[in-house]
C-alpha cells in the first residue's frame, strides 16, 4: 500500500505534462469530485477525428493530478471512439499501484472529465 | 471516574477496547471523532443487554416487556433532557441525527411560519445540514437567505448581525461550534441580540459540535430549537435530538406522518398526538435511544467540564506544535476560543496526501470540504485536513499528528 506513491507517479505530479488549457477547443469540460472538491477540466482538439492537442488543468491530490496528466499522454492520438472505449481497468492499470478504496475516485476523476466532455459534445 | 478531577485519558481508554489496534503496523491515533465519535463498552453492553433481555416495541404494548421497554426509551429522554437542562422531557424529539432534527424544523415550523420576504439569517461557517435545508425552505416559500460573515480570525462578525437583525427576520440559525474552524461561537452573546433587535425571530443552535465536548443550557441559552446527533458524544449511530421550547413545539404540524403519532384517523383525513409523539413517526430507533442514554449517563460520570479542559489543552498544545512547522497553516482562532478540533493545510501537500501519510502512521484524521463548501470558498480553499480530539485522546497522538506532518513534508517537498 505504501507503494502509492511512486516514482512515476510523483513524477507526473511534479513534471505533470500537458498542462495548460486550449483556446476554443473542440472538447472541453471541467469537473469536480464532490466529496473533496479537486477539479479537473481537460481541453482537446480533434484533426482527421484524432486527438492532435490536449491540455489539463485544475487542482487536486497527487493521485487526481498525475492520473490526469498520464491520461492526456495516453489519448494523444486517439480517436473519440477510442476513448470512449477506455475504462477505469486501463487508469489503474496506468497508475500501475494498488489504490486504497477512498482514493479510487481521485484516481478516476480526469477519465471522468474526458468522458462526460465527449458526451456533451454530441 | 470523577466530574470534578483532570482527565485521566489513559484510564479512559480502557472502554474503548477499538483504540487499543494497530493499523499498517502502528498504534490506532483516532483523530476523527468530530466526523463520529468512537463509544465506550458501557453504552455497547447496554445496547447489547437491552437488545438480549428487554427489548420490544414500546407504547400501546400490553404486557411487560413492552411496557418496560417503553420506559427505558423514556428514562433516556428524561437523561437527555437533564443534559442540556431542558425544562421537561417532552421537550425532548428522537430524531435519526442532527440533519434530521433540522430538517424537522425547516419542513414543520418552516412551512408554517416562513413566507416570501422573510428572511433567515444563517452564518458563513454552517456545516450543510444547517444550511441546504434553509435553502430548499427558501426557494418554496420566496423567503430570503442572510448569512452572518465570519472575520479573519475565523470569529463571527457580530456587529455584522446587528445590521441583518430587521423587522422580518424569521429565524437565525447557527452552529455552536464550528466543525472546521473549531471556534465556539457565543451563543449568549448572539442570541441576547437576536431578542433585543429582532425579538419576533426564532433561533436554533446547531451544537452537534457542541455537546459531545462543552456544557449545553437551552434553559440559560434561551434558544427556541436545538439540534445535535448520539454518535458524536460517545451514543450511537442512528440517533439525534431536537430540542424545542414546548409551545412552539406544540403549536407545530408534524413532519413525517403515519403510525405512533396519531390521535384518530378517518379514511381521508387525520388528527395528531401530542409532542413528543407527534415527532415520532413509525417505530423510533428505541435501542439507539437507550444507548444515547447510556452515552449520557458515560459523559455525566468523566465530566463534561473536564473533557472540555481536556480538549482545551489538547488544541493549545497542537496549535503550539503544529504551527512550529514550516509550511504548515491553520485556520480558525487560538485555542482559547477553539474546542478540540484543529484544521490545517501544509505547502505542496494535497489534504489527501496528507490524510493517506498520515494513515499510514497509524494517524486517522479527515480531509476534505468536511460537508462546509461555502466556508472554504470564504477562506480561498478547496480542502482542508482535520485532526479532531475526544476525551480518549492522548498528547501523544498529537506529538505523533505533528511527526506525520513533518514526514509528509518531507516525502512531497
Amino acid at each position: 500500500m505504501e507503494n502509492l506513491y511512486r516514482e512515476h507517479i510523483l513524477d507526473h505530479y511534479g513534471n505533470p505534462r500537458n498542462q495548460g488549457t486550449l483556446e476554443s477547443p473542440d472538447v472541453t469540460c471541467e469537473w469536480d469530485n464532490p466529496l473533496c472538491g479537486d477539479v479537473v477540466r481537460i481541453d482537446l482538439n480533434l484533426e482527421d477525428g484524432r486527438v492532435s492537442e490536449v491540455r489539463f488543468s485544475g487542482e487536486g491530490c497527487v493521485i487526481s493530478m498525475a492520473s490526469a496528466s498520464m491520461l492526456t499522454e495516453a489519448i494523444k492520438g486517439k480517436t473519440i471512439a477510442e476513448m470512449e472505449a477506455l475504462r477505469d481497468e486501463d487508469i489503474f492499470e496506468m497508475l500501475g499501484v494498488e489504490l486504497p478504496p477512498s482514493r479510487v475516485r481521485c484516481a478516476l476523476l480526469p477519465l471522468r472529465v474526458l468522458h462526460k466532455g465527449l458526451a456533451e459534445r454530441r | 471516574m470523577s466530574g470534578t478531577t483532570v482527565l485521566d485519558s489513559l484510564s479512559l481508554r480502557a472502554d474503548f477496547p477499538i483504540l487499543a489496534q494497530e493499523m499498517h503496523g502502528k498504534p490506532l491515533a483516532y483523530l476523527d471523532s468530530a466526523a463520529s465519535s468512537q463509544r465506550p463498552r458501557q453504552v455497547v453492553e447496554a445496547m447489547d443487554q437491552f437488545y438480549q433481555a428487554r427489548y420490544a416495541n414500546i407504547h400501546r404494548g400490553v404486557y411487560v416487556l413492552s411496557e418496560e421497554a417503553t420506559a427505558a426509551y423514556e428514562q433516556a429522554r428524561s437523561k437527555v433532557a437533564a443534559f442540556i437542562n431542558a425544562p421537561s422531557p417532552r421537550s425532548v424529539i428522537f430524531t435519526r441525527n442532527t440533519t434530521e432534527a433540522i430538517n424537522l424544523v425547516a419542513y414543520s415550523w418552516g412551512r408554517d411560519n416562513i413566507g416570501a420576504g422573510d428572511r433567515i439569517i444563517a452564518t458563513e461557517m454552517e456545516h450543510h445540514s444547517n444550511l441546504v435545508p434553509w435553502q430548499m425552505l427558501a426557494q418554496a416559500t420566496g423567503a430570503e437567505l442572510a448569512f452572518i460573515p465570519i472575520t479573519d480570525e475565523g470569529y463571527l462578525d457580530l456587529d455584522a448581525l446587528d445590521g441583518l437583525l430587521q423587522e422580518n427576520v424569521k429565524l437565525v440559525t447557527f452552529a455552536h461550534v464550528s466543525n472546521v474552524l473549531g471556534t465556539v461561537n457565543p451563543v449568549e452573546e448572539v442570541i441576547a441580540r437576536v431578542r433585543k433587535l429582532a425579538p419576533q425571530a426564532k433561533v436554533l443552535v446547531d451544537t452537534a459540535q457542541g455537546v459531545p465536548h462543552l456544557p449545553v443550557d437551552v434553559t440559560a441559552w434561551d434558544c427556541d430549537f436545538l439540534a445535535f446527533s448520539g454518535h458524536k458524544m460517545c451514543g450511537p449511530t442512528g440517533v439525534g435530538v431536537l430540542y424545542g421550547r414546548q409551545e412552539l413545539l406544540d403549536s407545530m404540524p408534524p413532519f413525517l406522518t403515519g403510525g405512533g403519532m396519531i390521535r384518530r384517523v378517518e379514511l381521508t383525513h387525520s388528527t395528531w398526538d401530542e409532542v413528543p409523539a407527534r415527532f415520532e413517526a413509525g417505530t423510533p430507533a428505541i435501542v439507539e435511544a437507550v444507548g444515547l442514554g447510556a452515552a449520557v449517563d458515560y459523559l455525566n460520570a468523566v465530566g463534561i467540564e473536564a473533557i472540555a479542559a481536556h480538549e482545551r489543552e489538547l488544541a493549545a498544545y497542537a496549535l503550539e506544535r503544529m504551527s512550529a512547522v514550516p509550511g504548515v497553516h491553520i485556520v480558525g482562532p487560538p485555542a482559547e476560543h477553539r474546542c478540540g478540533l484543529v484544521s490545517f493545510t501544509v505547502d505542496r501537500v494535497h489534504p489527501h496526501d496528507m490524510a493517506q501519510i498520515l494513515d499510514w502512521e497509524g494517524v486517522a484524521v479527515r480531509a476534505g470540504h468536511h460537508c462546509a463548501q461555502p466556508l472554504h470558498r470564504k477562506l480561498g480553499l478547496t480542502a482542508t485536513t482535520r485532526a479532531s480530539f475526544y476525551l480518549y485522546t492522548l498528547k501523544e497522538e498529537v506529538d505523533r499528528l505533528v511527526a506525520g506532518i513533518e514526514k509528509a513534508i518531507r516525502q512531497f517537498s
